[in-house]
């Protein structure tokens, strides 16, 4: 009977990671089919790949999906930082109405986000574009920062910064020398979630572009109504970068983590 | 101290340009009549009418509300039994199934919804395995189905699992000392504690299947529509900006309507179990 069921509980699992796995390991093996087909591989070719490098508009493509991923992190990473810290000094009530409006990018969902970022663009003629795409970015990135960082600032003792200004630090000292540090691992992990979300980011990019302006994901979805096997190559691309960010995050605090353990060891 | 509070400012300002005014701006526009121009406009409440009276898109929110109450049930009845088996591995094992079952939710949606498309298409894969040679797979209602299925049952998965974990191992002997044989514990224990997880995961599938509009489109090929391709048209081929806000806030309100039902039979739940300890 327990045997039993562990191996329906084994063949679960199996068919539920084929479930997961399968559709994108397949397209990145079809990513490298020498034909045109989606559906029988006639052989091994970069030739997708090539078509890819070749097409200016899907390098640029690339090129916008990754500098806006980037600058939206470091402003929403400081931005939320900085507002955490503040709002966490301020009024109760003043707080409390910021963090509640701070949800709703959170809370509601995409489309209507997307919607009202789009309606402000149009209302305030506001050329949308690379500008608008990174502004929305910032704006829907920065409510998740806030989140990661706020309950690492309500474990500190609420004297720290008090603390080190009566040691002689400047204000700015005592933030970026005391308070900062505490929360580094909140801020850290704020940033990734803020790089993942714009990297993958569709729905309110797809509403916010304008000019031509495309990220991978608007280009995936406005190539992909006829078949285009490159489409699959530059797919591969971003489960690739992302799986990279994603491994990087996962080993390096594993490696960081031996290190100091290391340390301890020689120090103790 | 207080100084410190200073840094709030920016973001106050940032709070209320870039999300408080948004949000008006859909209600300021689902109330007013044509016209981009916020100085010449007068209050109406003709896109709720005509969406109202429109049998078609009535059709739309109800189909977009039944797959996704589709796609909801699916996800709880296959999402239960794996995050069960996943918390009642062993440590090392959970970890990595975790680890697992997260990795594709940070994946592209778009890309991950794409992928299917080569699995699905005419003489794929799929067709020959199941000898569906003369079903057609694509471009179906089971294709979008598929599509919201694969993309949100993850967090069904983690929700489910994170409660299971959460729970009292001694609660389970403590039931089978009193005698309640395995199903007796699952019916009576474990499954009303993992309610909540439950809950939360349903909350987290059922609202974005509702609104999702990309799913319909690359699976469902155009010819499938839901409220979200009804938002998306009206905002980036029609301009019936007036309009597409109506239909959003409609969307939302039904959204919110969803989740304090949901949050209801939570409370509802919890205070049940409260009463009876």
């Amino acid at each position: 009977m327990k045997k039993e069921k562990r191996i329906f509980g084994k063949v679960l699992m199996v068919l539920s990671l084929l479930f997961f796995y399968v559709p994108i390991l397949y397209m990145i093996v079809f990513s490298f089919n020498s034909g045109r087909s989606l559906t029988n591989f006639e052989g091994f070719s970069l030739r997708w790949y090539e078509h890819m490098l070749q097409n200016r508009d899907m390098m640029e493509s690339l090129y916008t999906t990754i500098t806006i991923a980037l600058l939206a992190t470091v402003v929403s990473t400081i931005l939320g930082t900085i507002s955490a810290i503040g709002l966490s000094k301020s009024r109760k009530f003043l707080q409390k109405i910021i963090l509640q409006l701070n949800d709703f990018p959170i809370m509601n969902p995409e489309i209507v986000t997307a919607i009202g970022f789009m309606l402000l663009f149009i209302t305030f003629h506001v050329e949308k574009g690379y500008m608008t795409m990174l502004l929305a970015h910032i704006a829907f990135c920065t409510p998740y920062v806030i989140l990661s960082v706020m309950p690492k600032i309500r474990s500190l003792d609420p004297n720290l910064a008090d603390a080190a200004m009566d040691l002689g630090a400047t204000p700015w000292q005592a933030l970026i020398k005391v308070l900062v540090p505490q929360i580094m691992p909140g801020i850290v992990s704020g940033a990734l979630i803020a790089f993942t979300m714009s990297f993958d980011d569709f729905i309110i990019s797809y509403f916010v572009t304008g000019g031509g302006v495309k990220n991978l994901s608007i280009m995936v979805y406005t190539m992909s109504k006829r078949i285009n096997p490159s489409i699959n190559a530059i797919s591969t691309l971003v489960v690739v970068l992302i799986t990279v960010v994603l491994v990087i995050i996962n080993v390096v605090p594993m490696i960081k983590e031996r290190r100091e353990k290391k340390h301890e060891k020689i120090i103790g | 101290m207080k100084r410190f509070s200073q840094l709030a400012i920016p973001y106050v300002v940032w709070v209320i340009l870039m999300i408080l005014l948004p949000m008006l701006l859909i209600l300021f526009y689902a109330f007013t009549t044509q016209g981009n121009e916020i100085i010449n406009f007068t209050f109406t409440f003709d896109h709720f009418i005509r969406f109202f009276t429109d049998h078609d898109f009535l059709l739309i929110l109800w189909r977009s509300l039944v797959i996704a109450f589709k796609t909801t049930v699916i996800c709880v009845l296959l999402g239960y039994p794996i995050a069960y088996f996943i918390a009642r591995s062993s440590d090392r094992v959970r970890n990595i199934l975790v680890l697992a079952i997260t990795l594709p939710t940070w994946i592209n949606m778009l890309v991950r919804t794409y992928s299917w498309i080569g699995l699905l298409s005419e003489g794929g894969i799929l067709q020959n395995l199941f000898g569906l040679q003369d079903t057609e797979l694509l471009y179906t209602e089971g294709a979008v189905l598929l599509g919201m299925v694969y993309n949100f049952i993850p967090f069904m998965i983690l929700q489910i699992n994170t409660s299971l974990c959460k729970m009292d191992s001694s609660l389970l002997e403590a039931s089978a000392d009193l005698g309640a044989n395995k199903l007796q514990t699952f019916l009576r224990v474990t499954f009303p504690l993992s309610l909540s997880g439950v809950i939360s995961g349903i909350a987290l599938v059922f609202l974005p299947a509702v609104s999702s509009f990309f799913i319909p489109k690359l699976l469902g090929g155009g010819q499938f529509f839901l409220i979200g391709n009804v938002i998306e048209n009206q905002f980036i081929t029609v301009g019936e900006w007036n309009f597409g806000s109506a239909i959003s806030m409609i969307m939302a309100v039904i959204m919110m309507l969803c989740m304090y039902l949901i949050r209801r039979v939570d409370e509802h739940n919890n205070g049940g179990r409260q009463k009876k300890a």
